[in-house]
C-alpha cells in the first residue's frame, strides 16, 4: 500500500536527523539518569538540605538572627539533664505506643467492615475519611471545645445522661489530658490504617477465601490464616509511616494543650517549637528534634527488615 | 518596510505608555527632561491582631492613607494571630527578608538584639517628647546599651470581677491582700461563682499572673546580677503552698488547661466571679450590653470592676504585656521604616490609635496617663497607671534571653501547676530552680 510505505520511508528517514541529545538517551543509563534527576533535586532540596541543615545547627551554639560556632555535641549532652526532655521523651513514646495500636486495631476493623458489601458503600467509606481530610488545626479546635474544662459537650451529655454528677477535667488533669490527645490522634488516624488496609484487603484473591471456607476453616481461622499473612506487608507499611507521623506529632498538642498542663503532653516536636522558635535557641531545638532520629532510624530500618522478608518467602 | 524586532518593539510600546502617563509628548517636552517616577517606598509593618478591631480598621482605613500623604511611603499593615508572630520573625530574620517593621511581645527585641537596627534617635526623641518611658518598656527594648526597638504599649493586665457576687461575699472593695482574696475566693467557690485563672500552657494570662504572685511574696528568680539562681527561697515555697491550698478552695480547677480565651467565655457565661484579663473581657460586653446580660437580665457591664492583683507580703505587682516596634536589620528600607516609626509614635497619629483602643492599652510614656481618655469610663481607672507597677520576668536580673526561655517553658506557671496537681511545695520549688540552673548554667 501506497501509505504504509511512504511511512516507512518517513520512519527509516529518521536516524539521520537525530540530534546528539536523542542518541544520548538511546542509552538506558542516561535515560534512567535524566528520568531520576527531578526527583533526585527535589529530594535534595526538600528532604536531604533540611537534614543537613538541621544537623549542621544541631552542632553549633546558633541562635535565631546569629549564625553561631561549633560546639559538638554539648547540645545533646546537655538534653540529658534537661528534666522537661526527659518528660518529652516518655510523653512521646507513650503517645506513639497507645495510639499505633489503637489505630491499628480499629482501622483493621473498618477495613474489615468495608470490605463487605452493602448498601452505601461508597458514601461511608467518604465519610470514613472525612478526619484524615479536615484540616488538623481545624478539627483540633473542635476537640477543644469538645474537652473545654467549662463547656464540654462530653460532660454535658455524661451529665444530662446522668453518667457523671460533676465535671470531668479532659485537659487539666495530667492522665486525661494525654488521653485526650490520644484520643484525637486515634480519631484522626484510624481512615489513614483503614482505607489503606481496605486497599490491601481487596488484593486478596477472594478464591482463597472460597476454598478455605470449603475445607472447613471458621471466619476466625479465614482471617487469621489467610487474610492476615497477606494483609501483613500493607500493614507493616502503614504503620512504618504512622508511626514516623506520630512521633513527629506537633499540631495536634500544640492547638489542644500547648505541651501542658505542665508538660504532660508535651512531645518531642513541641518542645523542640518552645525552644527553637519560644527562646531563639535554634540549635537546641534542632537537637531536640534530631533526638528522635536514631529512634525513627531503627524503626525504619526494622520494618523494611521485616517487609523484605515478608516479600521474600 | 524595515522589520521591527521584538524587543524593539517593547521599548517603543513602553516610552509610549511613559509619555502617556506623563501627559503626552507635549509635557516631556515643556518640562524639558526626561519624565522621572519615583518609586514610592513601601513599608511593610507586622502586628498581631489585635484585641480590639477598631484598632486595626483605623490603621488600615485611615493612619495607612495618612501615612502616604506625610511620608510619600505606602504602608502596608498585616494584621496576624499573635502565637504566630514569633514564628513569622525567626524565618524573616533567618531568611533575611520580610517585614521591615515587626511588632514584637514581651522581650522579643532583647531576644533578636543581633537582627534589629539600633534606633536610639527616634526613641530619645519620642522620650523627651513624651514624658520618659515606663521601666518596663525600657527593660524588654534597650540592652543597657543601646534601644532595639520603639516601645508601643504596655497592655494592663487586671482583675476583672462581679461587684455584686463579690459584695454578697461580704467584699463591697477588691480583697487587698492575698489573704482576703482567698477568704472571699473560699466563699464564692461555695456559692459555685469559683475564681478563674489559668496556669496553663498559654502566653499572657498564665504568666501576668504567676509571676507578680511570685514577686508578691517575696520571691524570684535570679538576683540582680542575673545569674545566680534563687528560685528556691522560703519565699516562694510558702508563695506555692499558699497557692496550693487557695487553688482548691477558691479557683474553678479547670483552669489548668485555660488558653487566654478560655477566661473571658467563662466570665462572659457567668461561670467565674473574677479573673485576671486585658480589658477586653469589660470592653466586650460593654459594647454588646444586650447580649451578655447578668442573671437579672441586666447588661454585665453594669456589674463589672477591675482590680490589680492583690498585696502580698513583699508588696504588690502587675507584669502588663510590653509591645515594641522592632527595626529589622534585614529592611532594606531602613530610613522609611525610621521615619515612618518616628510618625506613627508621635503624639499626634499615636493619640488616634490610642483613642480607639479605649484603655485596653496604655501608652509606653507616661505622657499617656494625663489624656483625657481616662475620665469617660470609671471602670477603665485602674489601667491607667498599671504600667508604673510592671515588671518583666527575669527580676531582678535583666530581661535578657535567659529569662525570656524561662518564660516560655512555662517554668514559674508549672510550678504553681505542679503544686496544684498534688507536688509537695518544696519539690515543686526545686525543680523550677532546677530548670532555671539549667538555663544559666549554674
Amino acid at each position: 500500500m501506497a501509505v504504509t510505505s511512504y511511512a516507512l520511508t518517513e520512519a527509516y528517514a529518521l536516524p539521520s536527523r537525530r540530534g546528539p541529545i536523542t542518541r544520548l538517551l538511546e542509552d538506558e543509563r542516561w535515560l534512567a539518569l535524566v528520568l531520576l534527576l527531578p526527583t533526585v533535586v527535589l529530594l535534595l532540596l526538600f528532604i536531604a538540605y533540611p537534614f543537613a541543615k538541621g544537623v549542621e545547627l544541631s552542632v553549633t551554639d546558633a541562635k535565631v538572627g546569629v549564625p553561631g560556632s561549633f560546639v559538638g555535641l554539648r547540645n545533646f549532652a546537655a538534653l540529658a539533664s534537661d528534666t522537661i526532655f526527659r518528660t518529652a521523651v516518655w510523653n512521646t513514646f507513650v503517645y506513639t505506643g497507645v495510639t499505633t495500636v489503637f489505630k491499628l486495631a480499629l482501622g483493621l476493623w473498618l477495613a474489615l467492615l468495608l470490605n463487605r458489601h452493602f448498601r452505601g458503600k461508597a458514601v461511608t467509606r467518604a465519610f470514613v475519611l472525612l478526619p484524615f481530610i479536615i484540616p488538623t488545626v481545624l478539627s483540633t479546635f473542635a476537640w477543644k471545645w469538645m474537652f473545654d474544662p467549662t463547656f464540654s459537650v462530653i460532660n454535658w451529655t455524661f451529665y444530662r445522661l446522668g453518667l457523671i454528677h460533676g465535671r470531668i477535667a479532659w485537659l487539666s488533669d495530667p492522665d486525661l489530658a494525654m488521653l485526650s490527645v490520644i484520643i484525637v490522634n486515634v480519631w484522626r488516624g484510624v481512615p489513614f490504617y483503614a482505607i489503606s488496609l481496605l486497599a490491601g484487603l481487596q488484593t486478596i484473591n477472594p478464591e482463597l477465601h472460597e476454598a478455605a471456607a470449603i475445607d472447613g476453616a471458621k471466619p476466625w481461622q479465614r482471617f487469621w490464616h489467610v487474610t492476615w499473612p497477606l494483609l501483613l506487608p500493607v500493614t507493616m507499611v502503614v504503620v512504618l509511616f504512622s508511626i514516623i507521623q506520630t512521633f513527629a506529632d506537633f499540631q495536634l498538642v500544640y492547638v489542644l494543650t500547648g505541651g501542658g498542663p505542665a508538660n504532660a503532653t508535651q512531645l518531642f516536636a513541641t518542645y523542640a517549637y518552645q525552644i527553637g522558635v519560644g527562646t531563639g535557641l535554634l540549635s537546641e531545638g534542632a537537637a531536640i528534634s534530631l533526638a528522635m532520629f536514631p529512634v525513627l532510624l531503627i524503626v525504619v530500618i526494622v520494618q523494611l527488615l521485616y517487609i523484605r522478608r515478608v516479600e521474600t518467602l | 518596510m524595515a522589520r521591527i524586532h521584538r524587543r524593539k518593539l517593547l521599548q517603543l510600546s513602553g516610552a509610549g505608555a511613559l509619555a502617556a502617563r506623563g501627559g503626552g509628548l507635549a509635557g516631556i517636552i515643556a518640562a524639558s527632561r526626561a519624565p522621572a517616577y519615583a518609586q514610592a517606598a513601601t513599608v511593610h509593618w507586622l502586628r498581631w491582631n489585635d484585641f480590639v478591631p477598631a484598632s486595626d480598621e483605623l490603621l488600615k482605613k485611615e493612619i495607612a492613607p495618612e501615612a502616604e500623604k506625610a511620608l510619600g511611603l505606602k504602608l502596608n499593615i498585616e494584621t496576624i494571630n499573635g502565637n504566630d508572630l514569633q514564628a513569622r520573625t525567626t524565618s524573616a530574620i533567618q531568611s533575611g527578608s520580610g517585614p521591615d517593621v515587626i511588632l514584637g511581645l514581651n522581650n522579643w527585641p532583647q531576644l533578636y538584639a543581633e537582627s534589629v537596627t539600633n534606633v536610639d534617635d527616634v526613641v530619645e526623641e519620642i522620650g523627651k517628647a513624651q514624658g520618659g518611658f515606663y521601666d518596663e518598656s525600657r527593660a524588654v527594648a534597650n540592652d543597657g546599651k543601646k534601644w532595639l526597638g520603639v516601645p508601643w504599649c504596655v497592655l494592663g493586665a487586671m482583675i476583672v470581677y462581679r461587684k455584686s457576687w463579690l459584695a454578697e461575699a461580704g467584699a463591697n472593695a477588691f480583697p487587698a491582700t492575698w489573704e482576703e482574696y482567698r477568704g472571699v475566693g473560699k466563699k464564692l467557690k461555695a456559692a459555685g461563682r469559683p475564681i478563674g485563672q489559668t496556669l496553663g500552657h498559654t502566653f499572657g494570662d498564665a504568666p501576668t499572673f504567676t509571676y507578680p504572685y511570685l514577686w508578691s511574696w517575696g520571691g524570684k528568680e535570679v538576683e540582680a546580677d542575673g545569674k545566680t539562681v534563687a528560685l528556691n527561697s522560703k519565699e516562694a515555697v510558702e508563695s506555692v503552698k499558699f497557692m496550693t491550698a487557695f487553688w482548691k478552695e477558691a479557683h474553678d480547677e479547670g483552669g489548668l488547661a485555660w488558653d487566654d480565651t478560655n477566661n473571658n467565655r467563662a466570665f462572659l457565661s457567668g461561670t467565674i466571679s473574677a479573673t485576671l484579663n486585658g480589658a477586653s473581657i469589660y470592653l466586650l460586653a460593654k459594647g454588646k450590653p444586650d447580649t451578655y446580660l447578668d442573671e437579672k437580665g441586666k447588661p454585665m457591664f453594669q456589674d463589672m470592676a477591675h482590680s490589680p492583683l492583690p498585696k502580698g507580703p513583699a508588696g504588690q505587682f502587675g507584669y502588663h504585656l510590653p509591645m515594641t516596634n522592632m527595626l529589622m536589620g534585614y529592611s532594606k528600607n531602613q530610613k522609611a521604616a525610621k521615619d515612618f516609626l518616628r510618625w506613627v509614635t508621635s503624639k499626634e497619629i499615636y493619640q488616634k490609635w490610642f483613642n480607639s483602643q479605649q484603655g485596653y492599652s496604655v501608652g509606653a510614656t507616661t505622657i499617656w496617663e494625663k489624656d483625657p481618655l481616662w475620665n469617660k469610663d470609671p471602670v477603665m481607672l485602674p489601667f491607667q497607671t498599671a504600667a508604673r507597677a510592671g515588671r518583666f520576668p527575669g527580676y531582678a536580673g535583666p530581661a535578657d534571653r535567659k529569662a525570656a526561655e524561662g518564660l516560655s517553658k512555662y517554668l514559674i506557671t508549672d510550678m504553681y501547676a505542679k503544686a496544684a496537681q498534688g507536688m509537695p511545695a518544696e519539690d515543686a520549688v526545686k525543680w523550677a530552680d532546677g530548670e532555671f540552673r539549667r538555663i544559666h548554667g549554674s
